[in-house]
This record gives C-alpha cells, structure tokens and sequence, in this order.
C-alpha cells in the first residue's frame, strides 16, 4: 500500500493527484467492461427467472416455444452470468486495480477495448447458438465452440495486457491483490485453452497446415470438464473476488490489512489445494477412485487458505464495522468476504462421501453454487462498481437511497435463495436415497421451495434493474453531482475517505 | 529472484501439478510402460468383448443413424441438465439408484468410451436414464410423455416437448406414427385431427430406448 507521507498534506494531495491521473487514463476501459458486465447481468437475470418458473411451472412463460425450453434457457443464463457478467465484471475491477497498484497510467488502452469487443461478439453468438439450438450439453462450455477463437483472443489479450502493466510498474512493492489479479490471469486462459482442446478437439487448416487434436473419450470428457469448471471458480472468480476485497477494505476503512503471512498463506494454498477439488463434482461416478479421494482431500485442505483469509479480513475490519452504516462498497464487499467463508467452509464438507450422499444430484448443490458465485463474488463485484465507477466519472451516485434498495433486495435475495434450496435440496437428497418413495413424490415436494427460489430470484432482479440504472445514471452524467462520496445515510463525523469531508 | 517470478513460478508449479495428474495423465492410453502410472489412468479404453459359443459380445457399441441423431436433439435442448445418467456404487446412499429399478450394476469408465460428448449429468431433478431402454418404456410411452409430460406423469415438472410433433388434419387413414392422446389432452384435439412425431421426436425416442448400461454385466462393474 503506498505509505501515507512525512509531510502529512503534501503527500496526501500529490498521491490523490496520482491517483486522479491513474484512473482518468483507465476510464473507458474500464467503464466498456463494466458496461458489458452490466448488460450481461441484466440479460442473465432475465434468462434466471424464465428458467426458475419453468422449473416449477412448465406450462408458463411460452412452453411451446423451442428456443426457451428449459433446458436451453438454463444453459444459456450460465452462460450468460458466468462468462459474460463476471467475466467482464473480473477483467473490469482487475484492470483498474493494476493500474492503481502499479502507481502509472493505463497501458494500451485501445487494446483493451479490442478485446471487449472480441469477447462480446463471442458471447452473442454462443448465447443466441444455444437457445436456438446448438448447445453444446457440456457445463459451463455450452457455447458452440465456433466462439472459442473469440474468448481466447479477447481473454489473452487482457492477460498479456496485465503482465505487461506489471512489468511497467512504478511501485516496487508488489501488494497481495495483485498476486491473486496475476494468477488469475495466468490460470485462466491455460484453463479455457485445455478445456475445449481436450472436450472438443482441434481440426482446422491454418497456412495449409492441417491442426488436429483429437478430443478424449468417454470418462475423460467429464474429468476435464470439472477440473475446468470448478477452477473458473476457484482460479478466476475467487482471486478476483478475494483480491477486489483484500484491496477495497483497507481502502474503505483506511487502515491496513492485519496480517502479511496470513495473506501468503491464503494465496499460496489457495494455489496448492483448489485445483485438485474439481473432482466432488463427480463422486460416486465413473472415476478412478483415486481422483475422487485427490478431490475429497484438496477441498478439505482448502479449509486452511479459507481460514486464513477470513482471519485477515475479519482482523483487517476489528474496530471499523461501523462503517458499514455508510459505506455501500464496504457493505457489499463485506458481505461477499463473510459468504465466501461460508460457501467454502460448506464446500469442504461438502465433498465429503456421506455428505455428498445426500446431497449430490439436488438443489442443494444449486444452493451452493449459488452463494458462491453471486454471494460471494457478485456481491464483490457490485461493491467494486461503487467504488471505482464514481472515479472514473468525476461524479458521485445520484441516489443513497437506490444503493440501499439494491443492497437490501439482493441481500434478501441470495438469502433466501439459499435458504429455500438448502433445505428443499436437504430433503430431496434424503428422499431420493429412499427406495421406497416414488420419484414424483420427492418433485412435487421440491416445488414450493422452487418456487421461494423464483420470488427470491425476483427481488435480486429487481436489485439488478436498480444497480444498472444507477449505472446508466452515472455514466450518463444524470443525478446531482456531489463534493463527498454516496452514503447510505447521513455521516457528521469527519470523513476517513480522501480528500474533503462529506457534504449532504 | 524478483517477485514477479515468484509468482509466476509459484503459479506455475502448483497449477501444473493438477494440470499433469487430472488431465494430461487420464489422456494417455492405460497400458504402458509404467505400471505405476498405469494404475492411475482411466482403465479399460477398450470395448469388452466376450465370446460365448460363436455369440460374440461387444460393448458398448457407437451409436449410428437414428439414434445418433437423438443424441443430438438430447444434447441441444439440454435434457442432462435434469437427468443424469450414471448409476452410483451400491455403498451410495442406500443403493438406492439399483433399488429403484434405474439398474442392476453401477456404471464404470468403460460404459462411457463411445459417449460423445459424455453427459452424465449432476441433477435429478428427473430420473436417471442410463438405462431407460431397457427398464419398459416402450416408443409410444416415450411420445405421449414428451408431448405432453403430464398425461403420463401427473404433477412432473419436465417441460413439453410439442415442439417436435406435428398437429395435422388426418387425410384419408389416420397416420401409423400417430400418438394416442388421453384425458384432457384427447378433448382438446379436434376431430379429424392427429398428433404426428416429427423425425426429430423419432431419433429422440431411439437414443433413448439406445440407452442401456446395465445388461453386459462389465467385470470391473463388480469390483
């Protein structure tokens, strides 16, 4: 973190000038994916409700219609959320945090731009090709895989982008958000690459070369694939996540974080142990038993890197909770760190055999997931955008209020969400591993918690509408502009936030 | 050693090393040079071929024609994504996948060799289907419950499927292919009318009664 100066003043006014520059050169960048994102979340939370009442209610919402049948709306909102909202949210917040952690201006940033562009086209046909009918039946990898070409690119590019932003840098320092910003970008694009190679081959003439890798077979595929899927989570999603908050709390509450050997301990274990957990996906399947052991003893051993980071943060935030009356980024921010503890301390036992037992093949594994990735990482992400966004713009949000509704109505939200799946999920576990229940009896007993699931689902996309047109708003250069950042309610005590004191 | 390669070596070495064991390693073939190694890939690659008195045995078998193509109408209306289609050990909960009828062994690597893409599935949100070929739903079960999965199965959730059958005017003889409706759905039909598979609902129905993963008893199944 950069040392608050000798001379008090001084240095205070020239690092916020610095910083000023920093994140004047990073606006449309930024901004463009967190644009994307936004859209993406909107479409995504569309394709959640229509897939969630379908679930309970098939004979709603146009069940005739080919293109939004069940199956293919629910591959389709994955996709939508997972690769288009946080991928784009991941390389949004990553590429300002690099700029602001390497103390210079953004690099290259037409590049980066190209490459939000090149993702985008790639989400558009591969979002659209599976609800007409060209999915693709492999989770997370649905997406006809004539849009690859345009992930890797607009991927890699973003990637090469940051490892050269590093090597540019002026701080010599290296601070733990970017160890996790660094891995992530070096893990991920290795990890999409190995995935459609090994599920769906090579086989193009390139220069008159002929390039083929033939796929693998049977077993194999789905060995693959979850080793994919479970990484995006925990090599891409959770880095980003993790690393937004190690940066945003301590920026927020201004004080530093707690430990620095507790926060190598959380990167490097996260490192070791995550990779080999992909498996619990598949226990009790057609595994060699010892990739299924490999899994169950590398998602208990991420207990010790959850652990880790949770003390650090929860240290980091002793004696400052009270900010959360008035900081939206912190409020967010906070809620993701307590639910990614919670998600992955879940997690771990989850693997488990006799819990997986139940547990494998229900909603409750929805529920999860679920917390994971919107508990924990989109609740992040939105604390993010209200920090960076009014950076980038000059301009504050126009309305406390609107941020507290979001707030409330997404924190409900997931809440009750999980709640409803957990323990509709618990029970549909518990009949299904008895015989002597007939199977539409353990359905019919999961549609009430179905259907919680579809009125949670409502409030969160009630929230989304709310957090894209404050967005909108922002942007748009709509609402009041302000001396002081957007609070949730009024503060009289003088601000720990730089430079000036609130005005309301 | 600056920390840049610090990092990137770190995060090198720990990523390589699930990269090597869980995906490079299960891709090369079983039988090789070191026995070790050997045991930890994916066994038996290789169809099971048993000849009992000049009848010969082989599975699993590619699928082909119609039933390939059912494999494709399965796989783009996402149909995993309810249904699984493995069959857990007997030590899984209770055996209770083998109890209620889904099988009469668990599935193995070699069950999978020609499934292209494998879809086995995480949800139950429906039943299993690794065997619904050989467990008594015959071709005409299969197309009255896509048509419409509640005149089969009272309160199920699973979408209709009417998008792979034609309603048209019967000319002359009513069509052969033509699905018997009942109850409601029979009123609702009007008179002079029949509901037709489509070639796409056909190749559906034949991947499904494809679907058998039970009847060649595997030796590893029993392990």
């Amino acid at each position: 973190m950069t040392e608050v100066g000798r001379n008090g003043t001084d240095d205070k006014a020239r690092y916020a000038l610095e910083r000023a520059r920093i994140d004047a050169s990073c606006r449309l960048p930024t901004l463009v994916w967190i644009c994307s994102g936004v859209i993406w979340l909107l479409i995504g939370s569309t394709l959640a409700l229509f897939a969630s009442i379908k679930l309970h209610s098939p004979e709603w919402l146009f069940p005739d219609v080919s293109w939004l049948t069940f199956g293919r709306v629910r591959a389709a909102h994955l996709s939508s959320v997972a690769l288009g909202w946080s991928f784009s949210m991941a390389i949004a917040v990553s590429i300002w945090q690099m700029c602001r952690l390497a103390r210079c201006e953004m690099i290259y940033p037409k590049m980066l731009i190209v490459a939000a562009v090149i993702w985008n086209i790639g989400m558009v046909v591969g979002v659209v090709g599976i609800l007409i009918g060209y999915g693709q039946s492999v989770e997370w990898l649905d997406m006809p895989p004539v849009v690859a070409p345009f992930l890797v690119t607009g991927l890699g590019i973003v990637a090469a982008w940051t490892v050269a932003t590093f090597r540019n840098r002026r701080e010599p320092h290296v601070y733990v958000t970017q160890w996790y910003l660094l891995g992530a970008m070096f893990w991920m694009p290795w990890l999409y690459v190995t995935a459609v190679l090994v599920i769906f081959g090579l086989d193009i003439t390139l220069l008159g070369m002929n390039l083929r890798f033939s796929p693998a077979t049977g077993v194999v595929q789905a060995t693959t694939n979850w080793w994919f899927n479970h990484n995006v989570l925990g090599l891409w999603l959770t880095p980003v996540g993790v690393g937004t908050a190690y940066y945003l709390i301590p920026k927020v509450i201004g004080r530093p974080v707690y430990s620095y050997y507790l926060s190598v301990i959380g990167f490097w274990a996260l490192a070791l142990f995550y990779s080999w957990a992909g498996m619990h996906h598949l226990i009790g399947g057609p595994i060699p038993a010892w990739m299924a052991s490999a899994s169950i003893v590398g998602s208990m051993m991420m207990l010790i890197p959850v652990a880790a980071v949770a003390l650090n943060h929860h240290m980091t935030m002793r004696g400052h909770f009270h900010h959360l009356r008035y900081s939206p980024t912190l409020r967010f921010v906070v809620f993701g760190a307590i639910a990614y503890t919670a998600v992955s301390v879940q997690g771990a036992f989850e693997s488990l055999k006799s819990f997986s037992e139940i547990a494998h093949f229900t909603h409750y594994t929805v529920a999860h997931a679920h917390l994971g990735v919107y508990g924990f990482y989109a609740m992040i992400m939105f604390g993010a955008t209200y920090y960076i966004v009014p950076r980038l713009t000059g301009r504050e949000w126009a309305s406390g209020r609107m941020i507290r509704w979001h707030f409330w109505l997404t924190a409900i939200g997931i809440t009750l969400y999980f709640v409803s799946l957990s323990i509709g999920g618990w029970y549909q576990g518990l009949a299904l591993i008895d015989a002597n229940i007939p199977f539409i009896r353990i359905v019919r007993g999961t549609v009430p918690y179905l259907m919680s699931r579809s009125v949670a689902g409502i409030l969160m996309t009630i929230g989304h509408v709310i957090f894209a047109t404050l967005v909108v708003m922002n942007v748009c250069g709509f609402g009041r502009s302000r001396s002081g950042p957007t609070l949730f309610v009024e503060k009289r005590v003088t601000s720990v936030y730089e430079p000036a004191a609130l005005s309301v | 050693m600056d920390r840049g390669m610090v990092i990137f070596l770190g995060a090198l070495l720990t990523f390589t090393s699930s990269w090597l064991g869980l995906v490079l390693l299960p891709l090369l073939p079983a039988n090789s040079t070191y026995p070790v190694l050997s045991a930890l890939r994916v066994q038996y690659q290789e169809p099971f071929i048993e000849d009992q008195g000049g009848v010969v045995t082989s599975y699993p078998r590619p699928l082909s024609g119609s039933a390939l193509r059912g494999k494709a109408i399965y796989q783009q209306n996402g149909c995993m994504y309810c249904h699984s289609q493995q069959i857990r050990p007997e030590n899984f909960g209770n055996n209770a996948d083998i109890k209620r009828g889904w099988a009469t062994r668990r599935t193995v690597p070699r069950d999978y060799i020609y499934d292209k893409p494998i879809m086995l599935g995480t949800m139950r949100t429906g039943p299993d289907l690794a065997n619904i070929g050989v467990r008594g739903y015959y071709a005409d079960w299969h197309h009255k419950h896509l048509y419409d999965p509640r005149m089969m199965v009272p309160g199920s959730v699973m979408p209709r499927f009417r998008f792979l059958y034609e309603k048209r005017k019967i000319v002359g003889e009513p069509s052969i292919d033509a699905i018997e409706l009942t109850g409601k759905w029979k009123a609702d039909l009007e008179a002079g009318y029949e509901i037709v598979p489509t070639g796409d609902a056909k190749d559906l129905v034949a991947y499904l009664l494809s679907q058998d993963r039970t009847t060649v008893a595997l030796p590893e199944a029993r392990e």
